[in-house]
């Protein structure tokens, strides 16, 4: 079937291709696009849809998506940084979790030597509790805490993942101890969402799309999510309008290759700007429930420098690093 | 249960149009190509699949993503039958006796209740499905950690059915297991494990890649030793090629059993299509009338792990559909197939597209009826396979084996493990070591430590958390009963023995 599948992405890539040609000359470009994660995953996902939005924007001639899964990302990394090296082509999906992972993996390579080209998606976070639970806002949460952390039991994702720096981050912004947390992981968001309806577990973190259909349907209450104004498509409060200093976002970027030339960089930074402001780029993020979180060249390279130290700090925190 | 029956009949209506009869078709014949396949699974299908049907009728593609889903179930057991390679670690189990009956000349009727449990599995699943979703999803979401654990004690107890002869040898391979399944990143504490600094080995041991170096590479290299020797003859076709009336008698009862468990667990958030065809196989060695033939060749071991593996298929989307919650590989690709065309699988779902989800259920029957029509008469060609010369037969199955491996996970590491598991598959045959209770020991270690650990986590220590719950200890309490009640029959023989 796979020959099926290459034959139909061939065939469709061909067709985009040949309109992409006609109408922008400058887009000679083939791409290499690795998704250090399996099929089916947000990184996945993200570099298919660049895959698709780049071609159609005629940003790029053909894009090729390769998947590289393993250990958070690393696995990719590794080879990305050393397979890669020099070639204006190729590009990585990665993102927050990455950055964890390389800290918590003890990955040899690090994101200082890729070079950063452009943060592209963002995913608020969200904190919510069965619809039955006597907490009913981020100060019960916070109270509870307070009184014994370890009573607090947490579900989210794999240790060490955005949920759990996310739970370490919610304790010292109320002034608790964050070894102290009892953060129960579980693979993949079913799994945890399950734990939580059936009041499992005291409280739940995670993306907010993985709660929205509980929480409209009243099986979950929110109680807040972790950016730093309300967002549009959620209904319910910030945690930091709540008085609690937490912010975080799930984001997604593109990096290249280290060792590239400075109008190699530049190019590839062009590329990435002209699929962001497509409309089906547009599209894709509307019908995927992502936000826009587009951040180019230096300031993204500013970005991912503190978000490295941040996380680090955070990692420490909680123990799972040294 | 009126309204439900109208709603399916709408779903009939949009199923059995022209258009989305032909889009389960695809999804039935990419599905069983993929299952077939070691390593490419119906999750990675639909995953690359995803970005090309964007533009797509949503109803339609979600018709072809459950017919590869549910073709990817009935695929994997064609390749565990024929050739005693795997393609899906669901599919382990069928191999055990699958393979010796198509070694023995009895591959058709292999296939044949294979693929006849199958349709009957997914029919009554799919019944399930449409009519007891909502009730059934409220008891699975009850099943804590806790309850887990006791689900994992009772699998592990089952396990003994696949020993063979020596507990203390089945017992080895098990334990072999459960050590290569601590392997990786520690899911609660997120530390590695014993992966001597080799990042691929990080997220663990893939169980297809050890089934597959078990199984296939380990028999291609046992057959090549033997070979000179004392060449093994294999039959192709001996008797008859479909299923005699005995046959028959022998199935029935195994298909309905495996889909009594198969769908239930299935349809537990972590409840997966493993667990339910270990314990099919148990259930069946202890209730069949020749218990003498299980491991050399017994059709009620082929029946009932096969329906319960096909009936977990439609256990796993009750809460997809229902909850929006992926509980296996495929079924997490099938909630972005959703997304993309933003759809959220929930409890709204339901009540905002009925169209949609009926008709995707009424697929669902659609697309089992479609695998039948489609696997019955190739029985005849599949088994022709066995006919090629053995050299060509096992160079074939290497190849095959390796390009599925590559194909799943494309690093070198892989492919090592890949040949070292054949090696060692190769020196467990040599010394009548039994293999599957090792790939059993590597997919249940993990799930139950993780439990374990979670309710010892969510209790702070408190081992009481462990029967606490109802559904727990009554898990527990079968597990023990099923665990000592041989000795004990055993010990009342003697005494009744004695007394005479």
């Amino acid at each position: 079937m796979t020959a099926f599948g290459r034959t139909l992405a061939r065939g469709l890539v061909a067709t985009v291709a040949a309109v992409g040609f006609a109408t922008a000359a400058f887009a000679q470009m083939e791409l290499k696009i690795m998704a250090p994660a399996a099929p089916g995953g947000g990184w996945d996902q993200t570099a298919r849809a660049m895959q698709a939005a780049l071609t159609q924007a005629g940003a790029a001639k053909s894009v090729q998506v390769t998947n590289v899964p393993g250990a958070g990302g690393t696995v990719g990394l590794a080879q990305f940084v050393t397979g890669a090296k020099g070639d204006g082509s190729q590009l990585m999906v990665n993102g927050f979790v990455m950055v964890g992972a390389i800290i918590t993996n003890k990955s040899p390579v690090t994101l200082e030597q890729v070079t950063p080209i452009a943060r592209l998606t963002g995913e608020n976070q969200a904190i919510v509790v069965p619809a039955n639970s006597p907490i009913k806002d981020a100060k019960d949460l916070a109270a509870a805490l307070k009184a014994d952390p370890a009573k607090v039991t947490w579900a989210g994702g794999s240790a060490g993942g955005t949920d759990h720096i996310m739970v370490g981050l919610f304790a010292q912004a109320v002034g608790v101890d964050p070894t102290k947390i009892n953060y129960i992981p579980f693979s993949g968001g079913g799994e945890a969402l399950a734990a939580i309806l059936g009041g499992k577990v005291t409280a739940g973190v995670s993306g907010y799309g993985e709660f929205e259909g509980q929480i409209k349907a009243g099986k979950l209450r929110l109680i807040g999510i972790a950016s730093d104004k309300r967002a549009p498509n959620v209904d319910g409060p910030t945690l930091k309008e709540q008085g609690i200093a937490l912010e975080i976002v799930n984001w997604r970027s593109v990096v290249a290759p280290p060792g590239i030339t400075a109008d190699q960089k530049k190019a590839l930074i062009e590329a990435i700007d002209k699929m962001v402001k497509s409309p089906q780029w547009q599209e894709t993020l509307k019908a995927k429930g992502w936000d826009d979180a587009y951040m180019a060249g230096d300031a993204f390279a500013t970005f991912l420098k503190n978000e490295q130290t941040r996380v680090g700090d955070v990692l420490k925190s909680i123990g799972l690093a040294k | 249960m009126l309204d439900q029956l109208a709603a399916l009949g709408q779903g009939f209506l949009v199923a059995l149009q022209p258009a989305k009869l032909l889009f389960a078709l695809v999804g039935v014949f990419l599905g069983t190509a993929v299952g077939v396949l070691p390593g490419i699974g119906p999750a990675l299908t639909v995953a690359l699949l995803l970005p090309v049907t964007f533009k797509m009728d949503p109803t339609g593609s979600l018709i072809m993503f459950a017919g590869i889903y549910y073709g990817g179930m009935y695929g994997g057991s064609t390749t565990s039958i024929l050739i005693n390679t795997p393609g899906e670690s669901a599919s382990m189990i069928t191999a055990l006796e699958g393979n010796k009956m198509a070694k023995a000349g009895r591959g058709g009727p292999a296939l044949a209740t294979a693929a006849l449990g199958s349709f009957v599995a997914g029919t009554v699943a799919t019944v399930g499905l449409a009519f007891f979703a909502p009730a059934l999803v409220d008891l699975a979401v009850q099943f804590g950690p806790a309850d887990y654990f006791a689900l994992m004690v009772l699998a592990f107890v089952t396990v003994s059915a696949t020993f063979g002869d020596s507990p203390l040898r089945g017992l080895t391979s098990l334990f072999l297991g459960l050590l290569l399944g601590l392997v990786g990143i520690d899911a609660l504490t997120g530390q590695a494990r014993l992966t001597f600094g080799v990042p691929e080995l990080l997220d663990g041991v893939e169980v297809t890649t050890l089934a597959v170096g078990l199984f296939a590479v380990g028999e291609a290299l046992f057959v090549a030793s033997r070979r000179k020797y004392a060449p093994e003859e294999i039959e192709p076709v001996r008797g008859s090629l479909w299923m005699t009336k005995e046959d028959w008698k022998r199935s029935w009862k195994p298909w309905l059993r495996g889909t009594a468990l198969g769908f239930p667990i299935g349809a537990l958030p972590a409840g997966g299509a493993e667990i339910p065809t270990f314990m099919s196989y148990t259930i069946e060695k202890k209730l069949s009338k020749h218990p003498e033939e299980f491991g050399k060749g017994a059709i009620e071991g082929v029946a009932g792990p096969e329906a319960a593996n096909n009936a977990s298929a439609a256990g796993t989307l009750m809460p997809l559909l229902t909850l929006g919650l992926p509980t296996s590989a495929t079924a997490a690709i099938l909630l972005a197939g959703f997304q993309q065309y933003g759809l959220n699988p929930g409890p709204l779902l339901f009540a905002e597209k009925p169209d949609l989800v009926w008709g995707l259920i009424a697929s669902l029957f659609v697309a089992n009826v479609m695998l039948v029509v489609l696997n019955l008469p190739l029985v005849g060609l599949w088994v022709r396979l066995l006919a090629i010369p053995q050299p060509w037969l096992y160079a074939g199955i290497l190849v095959f084996a390796s390009v599925g491996t590559i194909a799943a996970n494309p690093s070198p590491v892989e492919l090592i493990m890949l040949a070292l598991f054949g090696v060692l598959g190769f020196l467990m045959r040599r010394y009548d070591y039994p293999i599957a209770p090792m790939v059993v020991g590597l997919i249940l270690g993990p799930m139950a430590e993780t439990q374990l650990r979670r309710a010892l986590a969510i209790s702070l220590g408190d081992p009481a958390v462990l029967i606490e719950s109802p559904l727990a200890a009554t898990l527990l309490v079968i597990a023990l009963i099923a665990l000592v009640a041989p000795y004990f029959l055993k010990g009342l023989e003697r005494f009744k023995a004695a007394e005479d």
